[in-house]
């Protein structure tokens, strides 16, 4: 029997090097087995000690109040949504990569998609943090759920986008945790099996919940990733767009504007593929696994980058076009005086958003630069940096002068236990991600197995004489046949 | 929910292009596959074995319709009965403005509900432990396995195995489904005391 599904040799090999099933396991299951390095002691302490000050920064602020931020009369939203807005987006990469491109059949998203998956949750679960610690009273979050009470029962307003929030946040965590779970479930499963110790045997044998890989689990696990893929992908825009409405059906200037759900989900992707950069980047120099995450799949990631990129620049002009047109004097003083004004407070802030987002992926359109390491993680950083000014630019300049001008704040900057919230949610990322580097197989294993025969580097070559043949008879002989 | 103490010859394929007309030749001899066991979904396996297609996303749409039920049914009787609150003198029953968390409930009940049902199909759950016919068959081995009624002669069906090609051939007395265990410990369920085999 030969090879039932054809792949071009224009297309580059996902899986580098000369595999077998066997040896795929070891790549990526090795580390696991390893003690952990010296580099990664090192990065977990930093991270456990970044969390810490973000506890101690947390702390500070349910003892004596929000007022320990810089908030101020106009600005009552500062770092912290924007914070919260910034790690959202970046979650967004995940669910693209294992959702939208298991729909689309990309096959270079098995390189990446347990890694930014596992990015996705940790985001999601640091962008959680913000909205929940803004309450001040924390300790009455639960009046954010829907419930009969002794309060009446008074309910909550579901005509409001806050709480649409609630929901789709929550919704997207759950989701995204059971469709990374189940897809690790086969892979832990491989772990359990080459284990040597009791513990091993015991922790991944209560992890993997007894999978065994029958014919018959394979088939309704591949159905379940199928329709969650499929849930997935209207999920994850519905969750910025839910966000972007926080703003968007406010009446403050800068905010409402009907453009936001597209734009944030564009610049949710954007910052999420540049994050998923950062990490990839360096997982693969760590863990050697550069002949599963291959220059082709940085260049793929780097083409979503440019495209996402542009449409986020779009939407910068296009708004500031609608300023300009729709003739809403407030509007355009947001726009003209607040945010394009290169001398206004903030003008700075814009001018930096622009050329993070907008000029500098430009850069991408050059083959060299798309597949040049070094570069592409500089431009990853760059790329985050420029998606937390967005926000930033968004959430501020847009507060900072309202309706009156005497109640106009002065400059707002951020204190210590704001910068040290926003810090210890980094902590608390990395250390998230140290673990699950640690103790879970970074790549999805039985996923690079279901592609190596067709897109793996020695099996390719067997297809150019696959190429030689003539089609039409491949395709009666060979394909017809198989189904 | 064990199914029971049976025996079974087990035959491992290194490849699955000879374990596609192997799963073919066994079933035109009648041999009855008892499962095959492979480290990643091999396509068109399950047609092969001549296993039907599984309803798990009729399961999922059902449960996506009950959330949508759910979150419509519960906003409106809150807000047009139970405590209708005036919000600008805007209509009670704001339809548009529920769509966003009916969606998310939609996506909530159709995927929970969905792991769920998977998790009970295929008897999945922490603290579980099955028989385990080859320890690769996670890693690199397709196992097929070959339950053996009165009639069959064991033998037999190990020499066809190996004419069609398996790498590895062994007979198991195996406890089939599962039993509440631990993998770092032997433990079978108390019925294999009191079987014959």
């Amino acid at each position: 029997m030969s090879l039932l599904k054809y792949e071009s040799q224009i297309r580059e090999p996902l899986v580098d090097g000369n595999k077998t099933y066997h040896q795929v396991t070891v790549d990526i299951i090795s580390p696991i087995e390893m003690k952990p390095t010296r580099l990664w002691y090192i990065g977990f302490y930093i991270s456990v000690a970044l969390l810490m000050f973000g506890v101690y920064s947390i702390y500070r602020e349910v003892t004596y109040g929000i007022g320990q931020w810089n908030l101020n009369k106009t600005i009552g939203w500062g770092w912290d949504i924007t914070n919260f807005v910034w790690w959202v987006g970046i979650g967004h990469a995940g669910t693209l990569i294992s959702a939208i491109l298991l729909l689309f059949r990309q096959g270079w998203r098995t390189g990446v998609n347990r890694a930014a998956e596992a990015m996705t949750i940790f985001a999601v679960m640091c962008a959680g943090q913000f909205p929940i610690w803004h309450m001040g009273r924390v300790w009455l979050a639960f009046f954010i759920m829907p419930y009969p009470n002794t309060r009446g029962p008074l309910w909550v307003n579901f005509n409001s986008p806050l709480l649409w929030d609630v929901f789709a946040i929550s919704t997207y965590f759950t989701v995204s945790l059971l469709f990374w779970y189940s897809g690790l479930l086969p892979d832990l499963a491989t772990v359990r099996d080459r284990a040597k110790t009791k513990l091993r045997k015991l922790l991944y044998g209560v992890a993997s919940f007894g999978w065994t890989g029958s014919t018959k689990h394979w088939q309704r696990h591949e159905s379940l990733s199928l329709v969650l893929a499929g849930l997935a992908t209207p999920l994850v825009l519905s969750v910025h767009t839910i966000v972007s409405f926080d703003f968007a059906t406010s009446v403050i200037p800068g905010w409402h504007t009907t453009i936001f759900p597209p734009y944030f989900v564009a610049g949710a992707i954007f910052s999420g593929f540049a994050m998923v950069q950062t990490l990839m980047i360096v997982l693969r120099k760590v863990f050697g696994l550069q002949e599963y995450i291959t220059l082709g799949h940085i260049e793929a990631m780097n083409k979503v980058i440019v495209l996402t990129g542009s449409i986020v620049g779009i939407a910068y002009i296009t708004e500031l076009f609608i300023a300009w047109y729709g003739q809403n004097p407030y509007e355009w003083y947001a726009f003209k005086e607040n945010r394009a004004n290169l001398f206004s407070p903030y003008g700075w802030s814009y001018y930096l958003m622009m050329f993070c987002n907008v000029m500098s992926p430009q850069m991408f359109w050059f083959k060299k630069l798309r597949r040049n390491i070094g570069f592409t993680f500089f431009m990853s950083i760059i790329v985050n940096i420029g998606m937390w000014y967005e926000r930033f630019v968004i959430i501020v300049t847009s507060t900072y002068r309202d309706y009156l001008p005497s109640s106009w704040s002065t400059y707002y900057s951020p204190s210590i236990y704001e910068i040290g919230f926003y810090v210890g949610t980094f902590g608390l990322f990395f250390t998230c991600f140290f673990l699950f580097a640690k103790y879970f197989p970074v790549i999805a294993v039985a996923e690079i197995k279901s592609v190596l025969k067709t897109t793996g580097e020695s099996y390719k070559v067997k297809m150019t004489d696959l190429e030689k043949e003539d089609a039409e008879k491949f395709y009666v002989e060979e394909v017809e046949h198989a189904h | 929910m064990a199914g029971g103490i049976k025996k079974f010859v087990v035959g491992c394929f290194d490849d699955e292009a000879v374990l596609f007309p192997a799963v073919k030749n066994v079933r035109r001899k009648g041999y009855k596959i008892h499962d095959v066991y492979t480290p990643f979904p091999v396509h068109g396996l399950d047609h092969a074995m001549g296993l039907r297609e599984t309803s798990l996303h009729t399961a999922g749409f059902i449960y996506g319709i009950t959330g949508t039920t759910t979150a419509l049914s519960c906003i409106s009787w809150i807000f047009t009965k139970d405590w209708p609150l005036n919000i600008g003198g805007k209509p009670h029953f704001a339809l548009p403005a529920w769509i966003p968390i009916t969606f998310e409930l939609t996506v909530l009940f159709a995927a929970v509900g969905m792991v769920l049902t998977f998790c009970y199909l295929c008897q999945l759950s922490p603290f579980i432990k099955k028989h385990h016919f080859h320890l690769r068959a996670t890693d690199d081995l397709f196992v097929m396995v070959i339950e053996c009624t009165e009639k069959t002669n064991d033998e037999e069906v190990q020499t066809f195995l190996k004419n069609a090609g398996a790498s590895e051939i062994n007979v198991q007395v195996a406890e089939t489904g599962w039993w509440l265990g631990r993998y770092d410990k032997e433990q079978k369920l108390y019925r294999a005391l009191e079987t014959g085999y």
